[in-house]
Formats: structure tokens, sequence, C-alpha cells
């Protein structure tokens, strides 16, 4: 028990951690400045690092909520009766919604949507939906077949079955799904620059275009530190949502 | 309480069930056995609509199961089934309780029913109510199951090889435990099983199926004597003779009129008490009455210490209890090497014996059936 806080704990002090260094941004320019000496600018000028953070964020929750309001459903959906027939549709679609590079969806996406967040949260939303989708279906699969049986033979009704047991038991598995989508989307939200949907993409974009290795160090370096901090808080959140039987193992 | 009229089931070609009719009396135990994929199992099923019937009319308490709402009408009938199904992220309480929470009682009277049906099971409700299931062996997990299907005190039992999944050791003792409980609350039982032991021990009647069809509908005693062809006959299998003593329990053949010492007599006491002109063995006992051994009067003959004809034993392992099967027993017995084995309580209690002849006089109560049989093997 006081294991599983001291986590969350943690977590919540990188937090803070993090907010910290990203407003400092006089420690940024000394530290970028030694090690490129040559370059005269070395911090990205257009916005501050803690703005760009918010912007980033901004995009990969909208596009992540969207990513997981859509995945578990459909991955609810697919392995239920009603929906068993398209279980190998949607599994080969969100597949090859991964295969497809995403700075390529996100050019198909601006003619028909327009510069701005809006094409970057569609097509960082799909490019997501895989890992959520695959979760989901393998935390329903792993139900056991008896405890179903049990069940519906005890006169539970579907939704009762499918709230009181199978999300509990499949939590997990499914947490496991929208950590690895959220990371991936966390990386991959830093293309959403190219529509000028801003975020940390854009000194990673300014920095190519100029030849500026501090700004894309800039930009790379906060969004890794991101990456990281959601992974340990998802991680959290996936301990605290599996069944209490896991947990004390 | 529950009839099967003409109940057909059909996967694609495949007939699972085949004009099947049934009828089960209240408080009886209907057994469903036969040969796997006979359709016993798809029969259970059908009873509680987890499986819908391509053709016929099932009746439960009456009414036609196709008026109820399939939910509504299996809260009604308690299920347990060979994989358990406990829910592995519900405490054992919280797994009891899921039929009560599911009929809206209240938390008072959820917990006391928790606590009662622990108890019933033989678990103890302090150490259990607050395990998970990956914590249980096979066993005990099998009687959260059985507490689980009881828990709404439904007036009947559906149960799906429930005994299946544990070793023949305990599976002995949930059965004789399922006969104490049937005993005491008289539910009307479907009971699918592929062990003839266990269908014979548990059963009122027995449904013998093949092939989706019901071959025999009998007691116990009516399949082993009167099979109904040769494939009953076969299925019931040769040593129908000592099947029969399944169906006998020992207290019925106890005599409880054994001679007993005290273990802290002298030799000489022992000697006079195993009054052994009548009496070649006496039962030795401690001051609570729980038994130690026996004292065997020849060691006095060849004139050597009394104390030599004392032979020791645990009763935990070299006794049977009251409510065990004379098969049981007499196989004990043929294990240990005795000609008879003290019958004792589950606290090792001196209640009385059963001896070889005693087996005997059961068996030969049926010997005009055993000699029937006999013939009928003689067929061609």
């Amino acid at each position: 028990m006081r294991r599983r806080w001291t986590g969350v704990t943690l977590v919540g002090v990188g937090a803070l951690a993090f907010g910290y260094v990203v407003s400092r941004q006089d420690w940024w320019a000394t530290a970028l400045s030694w090690l490129f000496p040559s370059l005269p600018d070395v911090v990205f000028p257009s916005a501050s690092l803690g703005y760009l953070v918010m912007q980033h964020l901004q995009i990969v929750l909208a596009s992540g909520a969207i990513t997981v309001a859509v995945g578990i459903p459909v991955g609810i959906w697919v392995t239920h009766d009603a929906g068993r027939d398209f279980r190998e549709l949607v599994s080969a679609t969100a597949d090859l919604a991964q295969t497809f590079p995403p700075i390529a969806v996100l050019a198909l996406m601006i003619p028909l949507l327009g510069f701005g967040p809006t094409p970057a949260i569609v097509a960082l939303s799909l490019y997501g939906l895989f890992p959520v989708v695959a979760g989901t279906m393998a935390g329903m699969d792993a139900v056991p077949h008896a405890v179903l049986d049990a069940a519906r033979g005890m006169g539970m009704g579907r939704w009762a079955i499918l709230f009181e047991v199978e999300l509990p038991l499949a939590a997990r598995v499914i947490m496991g799904g929208v950590r690895t989508s959220m990371i991936i989307n966390i990386g991959t939200a830093t293309v959403a620059a190219a529509a000028g949907a801003g975020g940390l993409g854009s000194p990673i974009i300014s920095g190519i275009n100029t030849q500026n290795g501090a700004f894309l160090l800039e930009g790379a370096a906060a969004t890794a530190m991101l990456a990281v901090l959601a992974d340990a808080a998802l991680g959290r959140v996936e301990a605290l949502v599996a069944p209490p039987e896991e947990r004390a193992a | 309480m529950i009839t099967l009229d003409d109940v057909t089931k059909r996967y694609g070609d495949k007939l699972a069930v085949d004009g099947l009719s049934l009828e089960v009396g209240e408080g009886e135990v209907c057994v469903l056995i036969g040969p796997s994929g006979c359709g016993k199992t798809t029969t259970l099923r059908m009873i509680n609509r987890l499986v819908e019937p391509t053709s016929g009319r099932i009746t439960v308490g009456g009414r036609d199961i196709r008026s109820v709402p399939p939910e509504e009408l299996r809260r009604g009938l308690g299920y347990a089934i060979q994989s358990v199904g406990l829910f592995p992220h519900l405490t054992v309480a919280q797994n009891i309780a899921t039929v009560p929470r599911l009929l809206g009682w209240d938390r008072g009277r959820i917990a006391a029913r928790v606590g009662e049906l622990l108890s019933l099971v033989g678990l103890d409700r302090g150490a259990y109510a607050t395990k998970y299931p990956r914590q249980l062996s096979g066993g005990e997990a099998q009687r959260v199951g059985v507490a689980r299907a009881l828990a709404a005190d439904p007036p009947i039992l559906l149960m799906d090889e429930p005994f299946g999944a544990v070793d023949p050791l305990t599976r002995e003792r949930l059965q004789a435990e399922f006969a104490r409980i049937q005993r005491e609350l008289r539910k009307t039982v479907i009971f699918v099983t592929h062990d003839v032991d266990e269908a014979i021990r548990l059963a009122d009647r027995i449904a013998l199926m093949k092939d989706g069809r019901l071959r025999q509908y009998d007691t116990p005693e009516g399949l082993l004597d009167h099979p109904a062809d040769k494939f009953v006959h076969d299925f019931m299998g040769v040593d129908r003779a000592l099947k029969r003593l399944v169906r006998v329990r020992v207290d019925s053949v106890m005599n409880a009129a054994v001679p007993t010492i005290d273990e802290s007599s002298s030799p000489e006491v022992m000697a006079d008490r195993a009054s052994c002109a009548t009496q070649r063995f006496a039962y030795v006992i401690d001051a609570e009455g729980v038994v130690q051994g026996w004292f065997d009067c020849r060691a006095l003959e060849g004139g050597e210490q009394a104390d030599a004809g004392v032979t020791r034993i645990d009763w935990r392992e070299s006794t049977v209890r009251p409510d065990a099967s004379l098969k049981e027993a007499l196989s004990r017995m043929l294990e240990l090497g005795f000609r008879s084995i003290a019958v004792t309580d589950d606290s090792g209690h001196l209640l009385g014996d059963v001896a070889l002849s005693g087996i005997e006089g059961a068996f030969s109560e049926g010997d005009s059936h055993i000699a029937s049989a006999g013939t009928e093997e003689q067929r061609p």
C-alpha cells in the first residue's frame, strides 16, 4: 500500500522539477551556449520554453483523449458478439494507421483542414490508435472464459459484466496500451509544428531550417524529458488500476 | 420442478441434444452423465438459457423459461462450474455476494449470509472472507464456488462438474460434504459429471446420455441392476458390485458396541477388559475417547508382556468417518491390511467399527442382483 503512494509522490516531485527547469530560460541559455559557443542565438526566440511545453501538452492531450475515447470502445466492440466480425478489419486498419508515416498523414490533412493544431490533432489521434485498440483487445481476450461463463450464469447483465468484471480485469493491459500510445504521441507531436500547430517541434524545425543545433537540442531535450515524465506518471496509473490481486505482486 | 419436453439443440448439422425429455422432482439430485460430447453440458446450459434450444419446451417450477428474462431466470438458479470462475479481482466474500448484490439485498443481510455460507462449506469465515481467489487451493476455490451458487438460496442448483478440477482425495471430501449439505438443504440439483462413482454416490436419479439422446433415466440401483441395454451396462462398468458399496454409508453397517480399554490401564486390566474369551481385539482409547490403537489378546497366550499386544495407530490415517462410503472403508482396509477398521468422528473419537463381515452383509443384500447381472453378461 505505502509503496503505491511513494511512487505517486515521486512522479509529483518529478513534474514540479520539470516545470521549474522549463521555466528557467537562463539555465538553458547558459547550458546551450556552453555546448554551442559559436552560435549567436542559443535559445529559440519566438516563444518561451514554458509556452512551447504547454502548447505541446495541449496537442498531446487533445489527440490522446480522442485516441482513448475512440480506441477503447472500438477494442471492446470487436471483442464482443456485436462487433466480432469486424475484428480483423479493425485490427488491420489500426495497424495500417500506425505504419503510415505521421508526417505524410499530416501533409494529407492540411489541404482538408488547413494549418494549425486541428490537422495535427487528427493525424496524431489516428497514429496513436493502434496501441490502444490492441491493448484493449488483449485485455479483453485475457479475461478467463470461465469467469465470463460464471458471470453470465449467475444472471449478470452485459453492462454489469463489462463494467464490473471485464474492464476491472483488463484495466492494466488497456492502460499499458494507452501508455505506449501517449509516449509515441509525445515524440510524434513534434511534427505538428510543420503544420503550424506550435509545440516543442517549433524549435526543432527552426533549428533544422537555420542550421541551429542549439534550438534543435532545446526542443528535443524538453520533449525527451516530457516523455520520460509521462511514462513514469502513466506507469503509476497502470499500477493503480491493476486488479488488487496483481497489486500485491 | 424441472421438466424438459422433447428438447433438441442443433449446431449446424450436428445434433447436440436430440429429443430429450426429462423430469426432475423437487429436492432431487439428478445427475447427467455420459461420454464426452453426449450433450450433458449443453442440456444443463439450456436450463438457465446460456444455450437456447432449437426446439422443445423447458419449464422450471411450472413456468416456461422462455417467458422469463434470462438474467432473472439465472438469478434464481444457482450455478457452479468445473473451472469455478471466481472473479479474481474480488475477495471471497465479494464473490459469494454476487447474486445477493444483483438482487439488491442490503449490506447487513449480505454480510450475514456470506458468513453463514462460508461455515456451511467448511471454511473459516474470519480467515477466508478477505482472501483473493488466487490465494486459495483448488479445493477451497471449489467450496467458494459452491457457496457462491448457494448465496441467494435458490431452490435449484445447476452444477457442471463442480468437483472435476481437484485431486481424487479432495474430490472425495467435497462429495461427502456436498451430500451433507444436500441432506440439510434439499435443493433440486442438476449435476453434470463424467465420473460414474460420483454419479452413483450423489444421485437420486441418473440420466445416462449418449450422442444427445437419453439412454436410461433411473435410480443408481436401477442402472446397476437393470441396465436398459449393452451401452448402459458397459458404461456402468464391470465392478458394479463394488460400485453398489458407494451407495452404502459406513454408519449404516457400523458395529457401535466395540470393546474398548483405557490406554492408561495396566496390562492385566487390559487383558481383562479385552474379555479375551469372546473378542480377540479391543480398541485402546485415551481419556477423551480418541482412538490410539488396539489390543490383541493373542499376545497373552504367549505369556509375553501384555504391552506387546498393543498396536498403536494414528486415527487420522487409519480410521474412517461415519459418512464415508463402504467402498472407501473397504479400500482403506485392503490398503492397510486390516480385517476391520475403526470409525471415528472428525476429532478421532471412537464411534464403532466396520468389519469385512459387515461389508459382506451389504454385498449379500445385493446378491440376487449380482447374480442376475452375471447371467446378463453371458448373453452373446
